[in-house]
């Protein structure tokens, strides 16, 4: 627990370590859930074009 | 076992598919942020490592995953091999990725917690050592995928390594107490005593299943990619962008 937001900040001298941390986990989730969706949007659109008719 | 064929069945996988993505997306995100958020803010600060250890919140539930997205690549990827289930060498596939990227965080976020507590980014020690090898089987199996022209051929390969690959989690699991490691020893599976007080492992607790909702989440979601790019010339596939 932590005394103030000031604090919690600062994680106790800690605070590059553990936000830099924070901060890839979040890059890695947003790629994770970024990739797909362009994925199936990209397929989608190249479908709809009859791209894949011969 | 009705349910079962028409699982099987593509059309019928990537109309359901969506719904139960969006099923696992909402519980998994809430737990993951309750997680994580009950160990930066709420857990009483370790004795030992001061604020330092609330990089576990992030590194353990990534860790697990990197070995549970692996089973589970390892399971579906022998499935493929014995009854050729397209869907099965598609979840292979799909999931390497988020497996690998999650390895990959495991891998980071242990070595930013080691600088400040070892006092050194890496070590060659067992556990450090075996998860690299975790992320180079993940590499490798997106890398097979890649390299091989038939979708056929590139997913049984792949499907093969997954199964060959997964003598390599039980060695990541006792690495630690089969070798002296630098890394600490289970805190969460041991038995008995538990190494942790509830205020901590509580939140860790939620935030794994957090994560591993996710990875059913995300996973699916490559999955419909895959399927749509594999299935692209089929009626079925036309017949559902026609209508739209």
């Amino acid at each position: 627990m932590h005394e103030s937001w000031q604090q919690f900040w600062a994680m106790g001298g800690y605070a590059g370590y553990v936000w830099s941390s924070y901060a890839i986990a979040a890059v890695v989730i947003v790629g994770n859930i970024v990739a797909p969706v362009i994925a199936h949007r990209h397929i989608a659109r190249r479908i709809k074009n009859e791209e894949f008719d011969d | 076992m009705l349910w079962l064929h028409r699982f099987g069945s593509l059309p019928y996988f990537y109309r359901v598919s969506r719904p139960i993505a969006l099923a696992l997306a909402v519980p998994g995100v809430l737990l993951a942020v309750y997680g994580v958020y009950g160990g930066l803010v709420n857990a009483p600060v370790d004795y030992q490592q001061g604020d330092a250890f609330r990089i576990l919140y992030i590194h353990v539930p990534s860790a697990w995953l990197s070995l549970f997205g692996y089973t589970s690549m390892a399971i579906a990827g022998a499935v493929a091999l014995v009854w050729r289930l397209k869907l099965a060498e598609i979840f292979v596939v799909a999931a390497a990725p988020v497996g690998a990227s999650f390895t990959f965080l495991a891998l980071v976020t242990g070595s930013i917690w080691g600088k400040p507590m070892w006092g050194t980014w890496w070590v060659w020690d067992a556990r450090l050592t075996s998860e690299l090898i975790l992320l180079f089987l993940y590499l490798g199996v997106i890398a097979l995928h890649n390299a091989i022209e038939s979708p056929r051929s590139a997913a049984r390969a792949c499907a093969l390594l997954s199964v060959v690959g997964v003598i390599n989690v039980p060695i990541i699991h006792f690495s630690v107490e089969w070798w002296n490691t630098l890394h600490q020893g289970p805190t969460v599976t041991r038995f008995g005593r538990p190494a942790m007080e509830m205020a901590m492992l509580w939140p860790l607790l939620c935030a794994a299943l957090g994560f591993t909702l996710m990875f059913g989440w995300l996973t699916l979601w490559n999955m419909r990619a895959q399927l749509l790019w594999r299935e692209r010339r089929s009626r079925w596939v036309k017949k559902v962008f026609s209508d739209a």
